[in-house]
């Protein structure tokens, strides 16, 4: 998914930091090595601090062109993606195109080829399919970030909840972190997976049977079917949102079924760690995969925090990206 | 590339071959000789010495000669779809590939459950002179899978067996009536084993590397669950019936064991197989897409050993061309197919390379044993037999490469794949119709 790294050429973003991040795309977690993710969440503590100035704005990518390409709705990821560029001093343009030319019968290649040619730095695109966003970084020549794909990855949704424990915890590797809920359909759960195997995490996944993937242990993940034994010791509890369909499929008999076995309320959360976290990548559904009275407690749940890591996030990767792009070796991963 | 004569010449001899016959064991060096469409003689005693004064000779330097190759799963996309594929394309494909003889399935636009279609494709393809055709016709009109077309008319026209060709017949009391009428007239039933509500919205094999990608899987009970209710409806029936394209060990398991209950059951697997498994998918591929998909390792090395012991009878291409626009699309959304009548060959002999089959093994697969399934005149080097032949060096070595193939679609499962075994001519009806350029 990523290009091998040359490990002797510097970064040209950090003269501090030793290893570089030259890839073309960030298409996913899955890949990339733990120098490359430290060096992500370290550029991106820079833009925490930036973020809470009152001057937040500065002027790295004046000059730039990033083009929000969203073939799903989103509000909170687009509107992240809209500010970050927009705090780097980019020019930012939305499109959502569930609405215009899809209708039209263009397709998913032909939009993406169009909006090349106008010369945008960057592309952000999320899209309904898995791997829709890999295809289409085939077919352009500037840099993508994929703002999630189908079941595949979200990466900077993995990246923003690494950065968010790692503040609070002080580092990633050696801590329990439990996801918990409709990981079949989850890219959330994917990249989360990959990101926190890769910094030497433990992971475990809690789920009935039938949202759970086949062979999601080879992802290297240790599967628990009872919420409370899964929570047992665990550090971070990362609940998933269930998408109201998954009623159609015969995933689950009822909403009420589903919270009672895997729905977060503090009687399940005893189990975890007395510090233990509460993560989730929004937007929350209150009374089905969490009990509200868990989500807005203010000193475990970090549900908001992980927002503004997300702005964090965002910009250390458009910066990253873009000071690729103008570098003439950046491979073409 | 292709040639054709308006006319087979009155006498042809294929003289200093590597005589090749799977049917009779025959493996020798010796020559053939044609008159007019048939074949006249063969034989160690067919030498330039020994020839008639007005036969045309052909020095096929040592090459095996064997009988043109059946294959008896093809799409054609003609009538209906032919940006993807037409008969013309599919022939000169099938030629370059030594096949002579091909079943195409139903599933065209009209569909094959009617007697004017089924003529209509023989008609045409006679019209070409390629690779004879002969048509599958559907078992449920418009594959609808609910009312019987009309098998013993379409049988009459020439449909040499029936199918609902890339759908299984979901509904098991049609396939009780379609099992239990056919047998009225002794028809074949040709099934594509996989349990359609199971199988719904999948993109490719369940497992590991599906999880990855984030794409739906197909379990691979889909295939054995079907596999077994139709074994449980021919021992209901006692009719005849025909497991297209296996591909899961426990499928083939279930029809070894269903073969050694005295069943009149056959199967088939094609070339992608055995020899790939899912992880061809790679990085969202869509030309590994395929229908049943690519499957673990270890169904791979069952459909090998299926291949070995005699469980699988034959090997047909699966041949199923998509244009570019159906193909180069998300994963999920892009169709499934792939294209093979070209690799057939190179690909079967990967069996022979490897060790796991003599080389007339190999061609019995994909000659005299798919004739005789289908009931073709087809498959075999005997005198007066039309004389379809294959001459084929069964080492020479070259690079798949879908802008080097005749098919109209490009999307071969096999791309960038060195393979061993290339045709050097085609011969049907005694007529030269393709030799490598």
């Amino acid at each position: 998914m990523l290009s091998g790294v040359d490990l002797k050429s510097r970064s040209m973003i950090d003269g501090d930091s030793i290893f570089p991040f030259r890839h073309r795309h960030l298409l996913g977690i899955e890949g990339l090595v733990p120098p490359e993710i430290s060096l992500i969440l370290d550029r991106s503590e820079v833009y925490v601090e930036q973020n809470r100035r009152a001057d937040k704005k500065q002027s790295l990518l004046r000059g730039r062109t990033i083009i929000n390409l969203f073939f799903e709705a989103s509000t909170r990821t687009r509107t992240s993606f809209e500010l970050a560029g927009k705090r780097l001093g980019a020019d930012v343009i939305n499109m959502s195109l569930s609405t215009s030319s899809i209708r039209k019968g263009e397709t998913v290649i032909d939009t993406a080829m169009t909006l090349n040619a106008m010369h945008p730095d960057v592309l952000v695109i999320r899209h309904p399919e898995s791997g829709a966003v890999k295809l289409l970084s085939e077919k352009v020549n500037c840099s993508i970030i994929n703002a999630g794909d189908g079941s595949h990855e979200h990466p900077t949704q993995a990246l923003l909840d690494a950065l968010t424990i790692r503040r609070r915890m002080g580092r990633l590797s050696g801590l329990k972190v439990a996801i918990c809920g409709d990981i079949l359909h989850s890219r959330v759960a994917r990249s989360n997976i990959h990101l926190l195997n890769i910094m030497g995490a433990r992971v475990r996944v809690v789920a009935p049977r039938t949202l759970l993937p086949s062979a999601v242990e080879r992802l290297g993940v240790e599967v628990f079917h009872d919420m409370r034994k899964g929570l047992q010791g665990c550090d971070i509890v990362m609940m998933l949102r269930l998408q109201n369909e998954r009623m159609q499929g015969n995933y689950i008999p009822s909403i009420r079924e589903y919270f009672h076995f895997f729905g977060l309320d503090y009687e399940k959360l005893s189990r975890a760690s007395g510090e233990a976290l509460i993560m989730h990548p929004g937007p929350m559904n209150r009374g089905v995969e969490i009990d509200s009275v868990v989500a807005d407690d203010f000193g475990r749940s970090v549900i908001r925090e992980q927002v503004e890591m997300g702005l964090a996030v965002r910009m250390a990767c458009l910066e990253l990206l873009t000071a690729n792009a103008a570098g003439a070796d950046a491979p073409n991963l | 590339m292709p040639v054709r004569s308006e006319a087979a010449p009155p006498r042809a001899a294929y003289v200093n071959a590597r005589l090749l016959d799977p049917a009779t064991r025959l493996d020798q060096p010796g020559g053939l000789l044609t008159e007019g469409e048939a074949i006249l003689d063969f034989g160690a005693h067919v030498t330039q010495g020994a020839l008639p004064g007005d036969a045309e000779v052909i020095d096929c330097a040592g090459q095996c000669l064997a009988p043109g190759l059946v294959d008896i799963r093809v799409q054609l996309r003609e009538p209906g779809e032919e940006h993807k594929g037409t008969l013309a394309s599919a022939g000169r494909a099938a030629t370059a590939g030594g096949i002579t003889s091909m079943v195409c399935l139903p599933n065209t636009h009209p569909v094959i459950d009617d007697i004017s279609v089924v003529e209509f494709v023989a008609r045409r393809a006679r019209l070409l002179g390629l690779t004879k055709v002969y048509p599958y016709g559907a078992v449920t009109r418009g594959l609808e899978g609910k009312d019987l077309a009309e098998l013993g008319m379409l049988g009459e026209a020439g449909a040499v067996a029936f199918t609902d060709g890339v759908k299984a017949i979901a509904s098991a009391k049609v396939m009780r009536q379609a099992l239990l009428y056919a047998r009225t007239f002794d028809l074949l039933i040709v099934e594509h084993p996989e349990e359609p509500s199971l199988a719904l919205g999948g993109d490719m094999n369940a497992g590991e590397v599906a999880t990855r990608l984030g794409l739906i899987g197909i379990p691979r009970e889909a295939e054995v669950i079907l596999v077994e209710r139709d074994i449980h409806l021919v021992r209901m029936t006692g009719s005849r019936l025909h497991f297209a394209h296996l591909s899961t060990a426990a499928a083939i398991d279930a029809v070894r064991k269903a073969k050694e209950s005295g069943l009149p059951i056959t199967c088939d697997t094609a070339p992608p197989y055995f020899a790939m498994n899912e992880n061809a998918v790679g990085d969202y591929r869509t030309f590994a897409k395929l229908s049943p998909p690519l499957r673990a390792e270890e169904d791979r090395l069952a459909v090998i050993e299926g291949l070995r012991d005699g469980t699988i009878d034959a090997i047909a291409s699966d041949h199923a061309p998509e244009d570019e626009d159906a193909k180069r699309q998300p994963f999920a959304q892009a169709a499934f197919g792939g294209i093979g009548l070209e690799t057939l060959l190179a690909i079967s002999l990967e069996l022979y390379h490897n060790g796991h089959c003599t080389l007339l093994d190999v061609l019995r697969l994909i000659s005299c044993r798919p004739a005789d399934l289908m009931g073709l005149p087809a498959g075999r080097l005997a005198k007066g037999a039309p004389a379809d032949l294959t001459l084929f060096d069964p080492d020479r070595a070259w690079q798949v490469r879908e802008h080097e193939l005749y098919s109209k679609s490009k999307n071969t499962p096999f791309d960038y794949r060195p393979v061993q075994g290339r045709v050097l001519m085609t011969v049907v009806d005694g007529r030269r119709v393709f030799a490598l350029g």
